[in-house]
């Protein structure tokens, strides 16, 4: 409200030069007042490896646990990493799933049965979930049908279509190297750690660049504790993640050595760069936030709100056929089944756990990422329990449902106290 | 009046289905003051408005602005002009900050790259133009804001873009007493920029705190338009109400007590 302290030289010069100290206020006062972003997910997944770790020291603990983890939750992340931009115009897709088994089935289709070389398979299937997604944008956004509506008729379609794509229930095999590799093969130690420079120097690189840009034209910067913080809590974590991926992992070193970060791994974290610049640093990202938060000013902004609703559900299917090619090079063959069960589940669970809300308007690719991480550790961790396929479908349907009460309270709490 | 005026509409006719809603309007904005239009609920203010920074196409009648004659087609063909409307409902995004929303769907760039500092550094300088103090942090949600400070930012955001007419919807309307003096003064100071301002407001107290002068519609007719100081607060609300006021308004009144639409050819145009 009004503030009274005298001032010269104009709102960019209002406040004082933040420390250390006052991020830190600032941050809390943000989650008091509702805006916990990632901090449930971030606390789940602390808490969730403490118990596993705990109950199941040496089989959870392992290296080779870790990888898995990874190889496990690839497909479901990166189907979540498309659904973040559905849920950020307060829209769903239900067929996300499915579609990922009919991009995986066309896959299979092209590089098996017609045996034409992968980038075309892989070509074809991201080409699939493109008219998909156009197909069900238009649906919504043209014709106006709730994407509710349109979805659930995709997810009951295109269970059909994959049926009839692998010829009624037979399965068809991918044995592409290339293919395969992708989630079953490791990088190069080397490899890996150099990624590893490149991604942490990049980020160095693009915090420092901004913090002395903003800082010459006098405008408010975090301060450079914070950023240095930031940059060296990247690389320890990055660090500690391929020190243990680049372990030797083979039960008999004789036999085969399995060590190195799986592919899948830099395949997520380009995707996550990718689309964390494109909502972060683009006006069509800065659109879709906008449409999410308030669909008639973004209209009156002169913002293409038909055109921004088909291609969130472009880009959903497509990431939905990148998630379909992961599961098929897990599986090695695609079945009826790819794609179904609890594959969507999961992936809407991964995007609203990680913070993204299902009201629309909030959230970051990042979060797919984190909330994937959870979904993955409670697969993990409970198989590894030995526990029934039926006990982690209910668990992970009360952590889904708990992520949705915490979304929804909250939202509810920010709308009180005006921190949204 | 010394120039031409900034806009000038004449016989401007506009239907919907069988329903006329404006009827042979004219009105003439100037700049450097401050418009108010007044009117009763329905008499058209909110679609003229709409006319006027392109949303709805108009039926009939010719717009001016500076002196040429114009074609609004859409709301882009409104901005290219320099007409801005701060809408009654704000149009503000609560999930931005004050810089996102203020460069809303004008974004600046560097390459594809949305230029954050400039336009952080552009927003700065304008809310400073117009003295406004009240915003703490430029980087804060909207959502964050008091009705107060959200209608300076929606303000502002019509003054980013070199407008050279500023339209507000009713911008008092949701404003506790504080912050209506705090809008009003916003207000004047945007003329006193030498912009043109038309205010359309329902409170007889903002219309002569601000205005220079005062348009009345009465059931999509222009029945006066005058200047402030030479109109009672009296006379303006018989205006609203009845179509007319002593020597101003609708010459005559044949057959109807003042509710219910009447005949378009019955009665002549507005009044100067």
């Amino acid at each position: 409200m009004t503030t009274t302290a005298v001032r010269k030289d104009g709102p960019a010069a209002v406040t004082p030069p933040p420390t250390v100290g006052s991020h830190v206020r600032n941050y809390v006062s943000r989650v008091r007042g509702g805006d916990v972003g990632a901090l449930p997910a971030v606390l789940g997944l602390i808490v969730l490896c403490t118990v596993f770790a705990v109950m199941r020291p040496t089989s959870f603990l392992s290296a080779g646990n870790f990888a898995n983890l990874f190889t496990q939750g690839a497909a479901v992340t990166l189907i979540a990493m498309g659904l973040v931009f559905v849920l950020l115009l307060g829209e769903i897709d239900l067929s996300a799933g499915f579609a990922s088994g009919v991009c995986a089935a066309v896959l299979a289709n092209v590089v098996t049965v017609l045996g034409y070389p992968w980038w075309v398979a892989v070509l074809a299937a991201v080409a699939t979930g493109v008219i998909i997604g156009t197909t069900l944008g238009m649906l919504v956004a043209k014709i106006g049908i709730p994407s509710f509506v349109v979805t659930l008729a995709g997810f009951l379609a295109f269970q059909g279509v994959v049926l009839l794509l692998v010829q009624e229930g037979t399965n068809i095999s991918v044995r592409d190297e290339v293919l395969v590799a992708i989630a079953n093969r490791n990088l190069a130690p080397a490899l890996g750690w150099a990624l590893t420079a490149v991604a942490v120097v990049g980020y160095a690189a693009v915090q420092l660049l901004r913090h002395r840009n903003r800082a010459a034209r006098g405008l408010i910067t975090d301060p450079i504790a914070v950023v240095a913080l930031r940059i060296g809590g990247l690389a320890v974590i990055l660090g500690t993640a391929v020190y243990v991926l680049n372990l030797e992992r083979s039960r008999n070193v004789l036999i085969v050595s399995l060590k190195g970060v799986p592919i899948v791994v830099p395949i997520i974290a380009v995707l996550l760069v990718i689309w964390t610049f494109v909502l972060q640093r683009t006006s069509y990202g800065r659109h879709i936030y906008a449409v999410g938060g308030n669909r008639e000013a973004a209209r009156r902004a002169g913002i293409g709100v038909d055109r921004i609703r088909i291609s969130v559900f472009m880009i959903c299917s497509s990431m939905a056929a990148v998630g379909g090619i992961v599961a098929a090079s897990r599986a090695n063959s695609v079945d009826p089944n790819t794609g179904g069960s609890n594959v969507l589940l999961y992936a809407v669970g991964a995007a609203v756990i990680g913070g993204t809300s299902l009201f629309g308007g909030k959230g970051r690719v990042l979060d797919a990422v984190l909330g994937g991480a959870v979904v993955a550790v409670i697969e993990n961790g409970m198989g590894l329990m030995g526990y029934s396929a039926g006990v982690k479908y209910v668990v992970t349907g009360v952590v889904l449902l708990l992520a949705a009460s915490v979304d929804a309270l909250s939202r509810r709490r920010a709308a009180a106290t005006g921190t949204r | 009046m010394s120039a031409t005026p900034l806009l000038e509409l004449r016989g401007i006719d506009k239907s919907f289905g069988p329903v006329q809603v404006l009827r042979d309007v004219a009105l003439s904005v100037h700049p450097g003051e401050v418009t108010a239009l007044v009117g009763d609920n329905g008499a058209g203010k909110s679609t003229l408005v709409k006319c006027i920074s392109g949303i709805y196409p108009t039926d009939a009648g010719e717009v001016l602005f500076n002196g040429e004659q114009v074609h609004i087609g859409s709301p882009r063909d409104a901005a290219t002009l320099g007409i801005e409307v701060v809408y009654q409902d704000l149009a503000l995004c609560d999930n931005l900050d004050i810089v996102q929303n203020m460069f809303l769907g004008r974004e600046k760039h560097s390459g594809i790259v949305l230029d954050e500092p400039t336009m952080e550094q552009l927003a700065a300088e304008t809310l400073a133009g117009l003295s406004i103090r009240t915003v703490t942090s430029l980087r804060q949600h909207v959502s964050s804001l008091s009705g107060g400070q959200r209608q300076t930012v929606a303000i502002a955001k019509a003054v980013l873009w070199n407008s050279k007419l500023v339209i507000l919807d009713e911008p008092t309307a949701a404003l506790g007493v504080a912050q209506t003096a705090q809008v009003l003064e916003l207000v004047r100071r945007l003329a006193d920029n030498g912009l043109a301002v038309v205010l359309i407001s329902h409170n007889m107290n903002d219309v002569f705190a601000v205005s220079d002068r005062i348009a009345a519609l009465y059931l999509g007719q222009m029945v006066a338009q005058v200047k402030t100081t030479d109109i009672t607060h009296a006379q303006v609300v018989e205006l609203i109400t009845a179509g007319r006021s002593g020597g101003l308004g609708l010459a005559t009144d044949p057959g109807s007590n003042g509710d219910g639409p009447q005949p378009a050819d019955s009665i002549p145009g507005g009044v100067r």
